[in-house]
């Protein structure tokens, strides 16, 4: 059966580069006024030039969401279980070659900072954890859904790439999304990111969302590290890849998230900086060319830029988070993945939101649909 | 005079607007745009009611509306699956009315035929009051109604899209022949469309997004109420027909008569 890999191989890096320069002002207004878009538009709206079409864009994107996913945004937390790493990710907290104390939590600790996001009013949580398949594989993983699954309606897992059966066991236990990025779609860049590990292996990686596909996963998240390389460039092949899995794996649902490079302790600076005004651009596009992709904002980003997108393309954010094992009691001093850019509380960001007009949604999902 | 009231199961309603109770912007404008259109049945997801808080938002919200709750199954993929959905929604909201919905494309959120079919089947001997959202298929209403279902509810446009009744002519064929209650939902953009549909001979419709994401829900909620009771005064006071041709004042079988 053939594979994301067999579409991602017809492009070209450079290619893309080049057409994306190529994009003239009247090819992004016949794609914006065009019914049906595809990947090409995609790409007029993403190229530099659409930069000028950008508040026309915002109020489609405004419109559009609002049809779709009516005036609300859906509220998580991340609950990290490990930072322990056999990876060697140039910009990531966790490591390997960052020589600090690593934490993995227990049963016990684990129920600890559940009751903790419980008593924030979570009922959606992203479980979080590095590359340590000996202590923290699936078995690991399995034990803590288990645990979990009483507690909360929806469960999120954002974890190393595992292999189909792996994915059938942790939708069987009650798991309802897979995050999984491909953090750059530029090979020979990858490999210098990603030096060791098992992470190293491009293609495995690339692979990843097919296997969650045909593990019959409710719905996947995508999206690429912005920072790595040219943000353009990466987000086309993120939104081919969307495209792709999006027609095979039909019964899915996809979700795209914005990691922005964050500093964090021992890290390299990014190559590539990205803009407020780039950032919502990509969103934008997003928007525009797939009207129902969930458009995930995390604490990476700033407060202004947070209380803007809840109108403009965001369908679900996250709050309060905290990107360490224990961060939100156990072990509050233990190392972090990276260093989030707003820290107010689950109230804030509810009355945030409902400033806005919109409605904070804290549970959209039921147990009763996840593996029973 | 009043319109005549509906009847499903053993409930009679004066209004034959139902309303969905998501993409509000706030709580108090659903409830206030529920009230102001007069509806005595609005639906929500199970999936967003948390059965395990005592005071959730969406239950206390609906509390002053004095509607009637039709849980819906939305998020199921399987007929397994909505019909352990439909029981719990009947634990926790001890109702044993169910919108069953089962939409295993969540890009369009069409509804699949055959486990609706199975689930409606499997409900019905369970005691519920089925509502199935469907395809506008004549043949799949009529397999519905072997299956025991309460009402049939085709869509007049994919949900959420404002289009209108663009499954006019497979409308008019399943109002024609149906021995259940026809509530036309999902894609109903505009109190236009709800008039034209009730003009048409439907039972009742379904509204959400036109409501929720107006400018002025409430407002909305209330043009709608309106164009479904007049919609449905034509009906019952029957609409002329609508002629293709003039009639020609030296009619061409006039000879005969000579």
């Amino acid at each position: 059966m053939k594979s994301f890999k067999d579409f991602f191989e017809k492009y070209q890096w450079d290619e893309v580069k080049v057409k994306l320069e190529k994009v003239t002002l009247s090819d992004v207004e016949n794609s914006l006024q065009k019914k049906n878009k595809t990947i090409d538009d995609f790409l007029n709206f993403l190229s530099p030039v659409a930069a000028q079409k950008l508040e026309v864009m915002a109020i489609m994107t405004q419109q559009l969401t609002q049809k779709r996913f009516g005036k609300t945004i859906q509220l998580y937390a991340p609950l990290y279980l490990s930072n322990e790493c056999q990876n060697i990710c140039t910009y990531c907290g966790f490591s390997l070659d960052n020589s600090i104390k690593r934490k993995t939590l227990s049963d016990t600790e684990l129920m600890i900072e559940a009751t903790v996001l419980k008593s924030m009013g979570v009922n959606h949580v992203l479980l979080v954890s590095g590359e340590a398949n000996k202590t923290v594989g699936i078995d690991y993983f399995l034990n803590a859904v288990r645990l979990l699954k009483t507690h909360f309606a929806n469960i999120s897992i954002e974890v190393q790439p595992l292999l189909e059966e792996e994915y059938r066991q942790l939708h069987d236990a009650g798991v309802n999304a897979v995050l999984v990025y491909q953090e750059t779609y530029h090979q020979e860049v990858y490999k210098e990111y990603h030096p060791k590990g098992k992470k190293s292996n491009f293609n495995f990686r690339l692979e990843t969302p097919d296997r969650i596909g045909k593990a019959g996963i409710h719905k996947m998240g995508l999206g690429v590290l912005l920072g790595l390389e040219d943000w353009r460039v990466d987000s086309f092949f993120n939104a081919l890849h969307i495209d792709y899995l999006q027609k095979q794996y039909w019964k899915s649902r996809y979700s795209v998230s914005f990691p922005r490079l964050r500093p964090a302790e021992g890290i390299i600076e990014p190559n590539f900086m990205m803009s407020d005004k780039d950032l919502l651009q990509l969103i934008c596009a997003y928007r525009i060319w797939n009207e129902d992709l969930e458009i995930s904002i995390s604490t990476r980003e700033n407060e202004k830029f947070r209380d803007h997108i809840i109108s403009l393309g965001a369908t679900a954010m996250s709050a309060a988070s905290k990107t360490n094992p224990g961060g939100y009691a156990v072990d509050k001093e233990s190392l972090e993945q990276f260093e989030t850019s707003d820290e107010r509380s689950m109230d804030e960001i509810k009355n945030i939101i409902k400033k806005a007009g919109y409605d904070p949604i804290m549970k959209d999902w039921d147990s009763v649909y996840s593996g029973v | 005079m009043n319109n005549q009231p509906l009847i499903i199961a053993d409930r009679t309603f004066e209004s034959r607007l139902f309303l969905g109770t998501g993409k509000f912007g706030n709580l108090s404008e659903m409830t206030d745009s529920i009230i102001a259109s007069g509806s005595e049945l609005v639906t929500m997801a199970l999936k967003r009611i948390d059965s395990q808080s005592s005071e959730d938002d969406l239950l206390n919200a609906l509390k002053p509306t004095k509607s009637h709750l039709l849980p819906n199954t939305s998020g199921a993929r399987t007929a397994k699956e909505a019909v352990l959905a439909a029981q719990l929604a009947r634990e926790a909201l001890e109702t044993n009315w169910v919108k069953l919905e089962i939409h295993p494309d969540p890009k369009y959120l069409l509804p699949d035929p055959i486990e609706t079919l199975y689930a409606t089947e499997e409900l019905a001997k369970l005691g519920f009051v089925v509502m199935p959202y469907i395809h506008a298929d004549p043949v799949l209403c009529k397999r519905l109604e072997d299956a025991g279902t309460a009402v049939v509810m085709p869509l007049g446009a994919p949900i959420g899209t404002n289009k209108g009744l663009r499954t006019l002519d497979f409308l008019e064929i399943i109002i024609a022949q149906s021995n259940v209650p026809v509530v036309v939902d999902a894609g109903i953009g505009a109190p236009s469309d709800a008039a034209k549909a009730m003009e048409m001979g439907a039972d009742a419709v379904l509204v959400n997004t036109a409501i929720a994401v107006a400018r002025n829900p409430v407002n909305m909620a209330l043009a709608f109420k309106e164009g479904v009771i007049a919609g449905r005064r034509a009906f019952e006071s029957g609409l002329g027909a609508i002629g293709n041709h003039a009639q020609a004042s030296s009619p061409l079988t006039s000879f005969l008569f000579d």
